[in-house]
């Protein structure tokens, strides 16, 4: 007899071997992302000195920040992250309800599922196959060679940076266009700098913060998966020992029913 | 005396006349993160140029060559380098940022040639001007890897 309302024995077994196997996948899936997290990790350091190397120029002159941006968003295909993709998505909305965004370039497909109800009009490209294997220089390369096909003040970079193990938060970083430099005067205290050298620099110091951002994105993105998966899993844990612990106290119970049928049926008897 | 001395501790990595801070780096890895040096030589699209303490202010892309880096035990350290910026600031620091760095030791000489000769081939059998313009380049490259070595 099924008690009604009450689960049977063989639901929570079903229960008890679902949880436990969500509880395999999610382990398996944090040893990944540790491991790709220390690759990651080692990766980010020489790409910080190349990102801040290459940020030199802008952050040691004062470019005037136009009013024509271009947004690039940098995020990647793949969730269970945590808050990643999300957080990079909030800061967006919040930006374009204050002043709207025109002009976006979406790096990867979490990003543009996120960002399509509200800003779909604004989407000058989007970069998928982002987030299977860390991103080289050469993917850099492409997003700014987009870039720069497009007309604009300033590209505001937008990604996760990556803080700790435990903490990314979204940060922007802003390169000016080629016409803004050349309209301020603080470039030429640079001696011989003439339009081809510069729209050179532009073109490559464009590429190598591109880089970084990717770096600091992937760093922060490998860091995020890694918690939420040993999250999920200590939540499953919890969850099978919660369900052990109905299994094992209604499988009593039916062995004490049947006991009880038994013994009344042979009292009846008598 | 003291407060000289903590003066010149603080000054030490900027330039003190005798070395700059230098980060010489590729995407893959930084070999110089703020390193005092005494002189850096970059190959450069309007020539070859060596930078010294206090160089004037200005930015340059390179080219396919070698950068010389004297430090301030006076050893030479060369790198052949394919392509990027260099940037020297009014502070005296100097970034250069390559896209492939590589020591001049690890150049292989006989494989280097046969890329030479395979370049010089592709641009007998180029037909586009984008090919032929490749091909050139790939031959810039080799030659000077090759005159590094």
């Amino acid at each position: 007899v099924g008690a009604r309302g009450m689960a049977t024995l063989k639901d929570i077994e079903t229960r008890l071997k679902s949880v436990k196997n969500i509880k395999k996948i999610t382990s398996s899936m944090k040893m990944v992302s540790a491991a790709k997290f220390t690759r990651a990790e080692k990766a980010l350091k020489p790409a910080r000195v190349y990102g801040a190397g290459a940020a030199s120029l802008y952050e040691k002159n004062e470019f005037a920040e136009g009013d024509d941006k271009l947004v690039v968003a940098i995020s990647s295909d793949r969730g269970l992250c945590g808050g990643v993709h999300s957080g990079l998505g909030r800061s967006l909305k919040a930006t374009h309800a204050e002043k709207a965004i025109e002009k976006c370039i979406i790096v990867g497909d979490k990003a543009r599922l996120i960002l399509m109800k509200t800003m779909s009009d604004s989407f000058l490209a989007t970069f998928n196959n982002v987030g299977k294997k860390p991103a080289s220089f050469t993917d850099a390369l492409d997003i700014s060679e987009e870039i720069i096909s497009h007309d604009y003040e300033t590209v505001d970079v937008i990604y996760n940076n990556f803080v700790n193990v435990v903490s990314y938060n979204a940060q922007t970083k802003h390169i000016p266009s080629l016409h803004t430099v050349e309209a301020n005067d603080a470039i030429f205290s640079y001696d011989e700098v003439d339009t081809e050298v510069l729209r050179c620099y532009q073109e490559f110091t464009l590429a190598n913060v591109v880089h970084h951002c990717l770096k600091e994105q992937e760093a922060s993105e490998q860091s995020a998966r890694m918690n939420a998966m040993e999250n999920a899993t200590r939540n499953a844990g919890e969850m099978i020992d919660k369900l052990t612990l109905q299994y094992n106290r209604t499988r009593q119970a039916v062995i004490t029913r049947e006991l009880i049928e038994i013994i009344s049926g042979a009292n009846a008897l008598e | 005396i003291r407060s000289m001395a903590l003066c010149q501790r603080a000054l030490a990595t900027e330039a003190s006349g005798v070395t700059f801070p230098l980060t010489f780096s590729n995407p893959y890895k930084a070999i110089h993160h703020n390193s005092p040096v005494k002189q850096v030589d970059i190959p450069s699209t309007t020539g070859h140029f060596g930078i010294l303490p206090n160089h004037v202010p200005t930015i340059a892309i390179l080219v396919p060559g070698v950068v010389a880096i004297h430090t301030e035990s006076g050893d030479v350290h060369k790198y052949f380098v394919s392509s990027g910026t260099a940037t020297i600031h009014a502070d005296a620091s100097v970034q250069i940022l390559a896209e492939e760095i590589c020591e001049a030791s690890d150049i292989d000489v006989t494989a280097a040639r046969a890329g030479l000769e395979a370049a010089q081939s592709k641009l007998t059998a180029a037909s586009l001007e984008s090919d032929k313009a490749i091909a050139q380049i790939e031959i810039d490259v080799y030659q000077s890897m090759i005159a590094t070595a």
